[in-house]
């Protein structure tokens, strides 16, 4: 029978019993039948309602085991028992309170059972944005096929407001995509051939056609449900104290409620009925859900919501280690900058530079070239079409351009040619902010120049500062040199600088750093993976490699470093709801057991089973709620006020 | 007179929880059967979980069948926390489990409010 189909029994059979205890005192009414009723009414709770709580306790007492059904089951059976002796006996009996009882504790789980539901329907939310069909390309006709029947390879046609089915790359067609649901960014992203595209995002107004690349399990989609069903399952530390208490709780209340017993009875003299309901009263107050439930529910909520945001938080391990957090540190490359070298600044005519530039580096493929050639598309200036193209050997590349000779280069072409002095400061001046300067020349000219950087992003600057606010140092730990790395720290505002380090060297960096406290390490590479692992908390980029995803505890989607901010916020909140949690359970317990065992009886303050019961009831239900409420509550991430 | 007999009965009663719930008891232990490259296990859920350590062998894909012939709620869900399994176990119905096996090692579960364990032993 279910849970609330026994609720319901029992409310509806203790009833009776309620209205009589409440009108009793004015008007001295009395249920027909009795004693007699009353029997049969808390008889038929105990053997529809309470019967599964006694072959529940049964079986586990059979396995050396206890658990909260066994403290209602022996707590009920004893009151009930009791009442029936007491009645042939002609002595006061306490039916209700085994019928109110197991009311009250089987409201408490019908509604504990909503609230777990409700925590954990994260998971659900996440495989429910899953497209259920795509239109394929098959024998040069697009269909309409089952998710489950694309392969890797396909081509796929979405229209506008149908969903990206798996991950893939545009081959055709322009659009903006929403992808909020997968990575948390709220701006709709615009996409163009070559562009990458996440399955279940939804296609705002173009239409594409473009290349399955990853299907079935190896989706984006796939991989964050797998990562959050880790995280939400995962063991928290914290939970050792809670493991150990759940292992000897229950035998210990039941000799807490029989000392109890015998102390009122035998040495203070109670009659045994009195005695007898301050044991009761103790079996069920004290509630081992409670603590058994504080940390599972507050971790799903705090990693569901996460994941929702964007932000993957592996385990219970990672949120407790944000705790103690002293330092940040981040690796440069693709982590603080954008990770593509881009044209910060052009000196002289950029009419004349550029398309002289771009008709050289139309050929060449060294990194800097991509970087001209994509600001001459932004600008929409046109390449001037070359000939005779030769790369010259760690300068730079030259070409005839209209019967003349031209040239893009580094400083080391400069020996053969000319640059006026005005420039020569532009030079020294760009270099001293840590750009590289491309020298652009006709004719044995230097005709202009052109300052490559790669870039911090754009929020980079504001993540840095709400990190300060939170109190934390920040240190950024590269490869590159050290006039570039400063230069990028004092854009951002870093407060440290560890420059030239070599990939193998960065996890001593960081074992170092962590001399004076914890340290969180935020990183993209491959070279990052070792400085991932050692720090206390890694935290992994999104776009960066599997490696480093796989290193890190905590994975950022969106790319976007405000989230490192964010992300410490949701894992300190969490982890203080699991202490919150946790003080509850263990308060209701503590103050509890000693107030429903009599010990302040003198004081007047003493506890009825089915206030216990009702006690008890709310006990798991309030630590279920505190943790739903987790995912209503405001992360106050600094950023957010910058 | 009576009380000192309700006295030491009491006394009697408190010794027995303690040698009950705290002595040492034999776990009941399993070893899956194994067949065409698969092994199964049955696990009953009642009370408990019989067997509540199993044995499997490192390598062979493995299923855990869980049967819940217990209407408490404690047991309505499986945890596996280091596989990322949460699985609900509906009364009386077999529930098959899937469990990695391709790394050798102990790996704990327990009930959703974590107050049963269990262990599978991969070798």
């Amino acid at each position: 029978m279910k849970i609330t189909t026994r609720f319901w029994v029992s409310l509806i059979l203790s009833l009776p019993m309620l209205i009589e205890m409440i009108l009793m005192p004015f008007t001295n009414f009395m249920l027909p039948g009795g004693h007699w009723t009353m029997v049969a009414l808390t008889t038929a709770v105990m053997l529809i309602s309470a019967r599964p709580f006694v072959t529940s306790a049964w079986a586990s007492f059979q396995k050396h085991h206890s658990n909260m059904d066994t403290l209602v089951a022996i707590g009920t059976a004893t009151a009930y028992i009791y009442s029936i002796y007491a009645m042939l006996t002609d002595k006061a009996v306490f039916f209700e309170s085994a019928a109110f009882v197991i009311t009250f504790v089987l409201l408490g789980q019908v509604l504990e059972e909503k609230m777990r539901d409700n925590a954990s329907d994260a998971i659900e939310k996440l495989v429910n944005l899953q497209a259920k069909e795509a239109e394929v390309q098959r024998d040069g006709q697009f269909v309409k096929i089952p998710l489950a029947d694309i392969v890797a390879g396909d081509l796929i046609r979405v229209k506008p407001g149908q969903k990206v089915a798996v991950d893939g790359t545009i081959v055709e067609g322009t659009s903006t995509i929403d992808e909020s649901m997968v990575t948390g960014e709220s701006m709709p992203v615009s996409k163009a051939a070559g562009d990458k595209v996440i399955g279940a995002t939804i296609n705002s107004n173009g239409t594409f056609v473009f290349k399955a690349e990853k299907v079935g399990n190896d989706t984006m989609l796939a991989q964050i449900v797998e990562l959050v069903k880790k995280a939400q399952n995962s063991h928290a530390p914290i939970q050792n104290l809670t493991d150990k208490v759940s292992d000897i709780f229950v035998p210990v209340v039941l000799i807490i409620a029989i000392a109890t017993f015998l102390i009122w009875y035998v040495f203070l003299g109670t009659s045994v009925a009195d005695a007898l309901i301050f044991a009761v009263s103790v079996m069920v107050i004290a509630c081992p859900c409670a603590l058994g439930l504080a940390t599972p529910t507050a971790l799903m909520v705090g990693t569901g919501r996460g994941a929702k945001m964007g932000i993957l938080i592996k385990n219970g391990e990672v949120l407790e280690a944000v705790n103690d957090v002293k330092t940040v540190v981040f690796d440069k490359t693709g982590t603080i900058t954008v990770g593509k070298p881009a044209v910060t600044d052009v000196i002289g005519d950029i009419h004349q530079i550029i398309p002289v530039a771009a008709g050289l580096e139309e050929s060449s493929e060294h990194p800097l070239a991509a970087a001209i050639m994509t600001y001459a598309k932004a600008q929409n200036i046109a390449a001037t079409p070359v000939e005779a193209f030769k790369a010259i050997e760690g300068k730079g590349v030259q070409a005839q351009v209209n019967g003349q000779k031209a040239f893009v280069g580094n400083d080391k072409l400069l020996e053969d040619v000319e640059i006026s002095a005005d420039l020569k400061t532009n030079m020294l001046k760009l270099q001293n902010e840590a750009k590289t300067v491309v020298f652009v020349g006709l004719d044995n000219q230097v005709i202009g120049l052109i300052a490559i950087q790669d870039a911090p992003k754009a929020t980079s600057k504001e993540a840095m500062a709400a990190l300060h606010a939170r109190g934390l140092k920040t240190v950024m730990l590269t490869g590159d040199n050290q006039r570039v790395a400063e230069s990028i720290a004092k854009q951002v505002g870093i407060d440290e600088v560890i420059a030239d380090v070599l990939p193998a060297d960065k996890a001593d960096h960081i074992k170092h750093l962590q001399h004076s406290g914890a340290v969180a390490f935020v990183g993209d590479g491959i070279n990052d993976a070792p400085a991932l692992t050692t720090a206390n908390v890694g935290i992994a980029m999104g776009s960066g490699t599997d490696i480093a995803i796989d290193s890190g505890g905590i994975v950022l989607i969106k790319n976007d470093l405000r989230d490192v901010d964010t992300a410490l916020a949701l894992s300190k909140k969490t982890f203080n709801r699991i202490k919150l949690n946790l003080f509850w359970a263990f308060i209701y317990n503590v103050l509890g057991i000693p107030v429903a065992a009599g010990l302040f009886y003198g004081l007047g303050l003493t506890l009825s089973p089915e206030i216990a019961g009702l006690a008890m009831a709310f006990s798991s239900l309030s630590v279920v709620t505190s943790s739903v409420l987790l995912g209503k509550s405001k992360i106050t991430a600094h950023t957010a006020t910058i | 007179m009576t009380k000192i007999i309700v006295l030491i009965a009491g006394l009697a009663l408190i010794g027995f929880i303690i040698w009950w719930f705290f002595g040492k008891h034999e776990v009941a232990t399993g070893t899956a059967t194994v067949a065409n490259n698969h092994q199964d296990i049955d696990i009953e859920v009642k009370g408990g979980y019989s067997p509540e350590e199993v044995v499997l062998e490192h390598g062979v894909p493995a299923t855990l069948h869980f049967t819940r012939k217990d209407a408490s709620s404690c047991l309505d869900h499986v945890v596996f926390s280091d596989f990322g399994i949460n699985q609900a176990l509906p009364q009386d119905k077999q529930v098959a489990v899937e469990i990695d096996t391709s790394k050798p090692g102990e790996y704990t579960w327990a009930c959703g409010m974590d107050m049963f364990h269990g262990k599978v032993i991969i070798k």
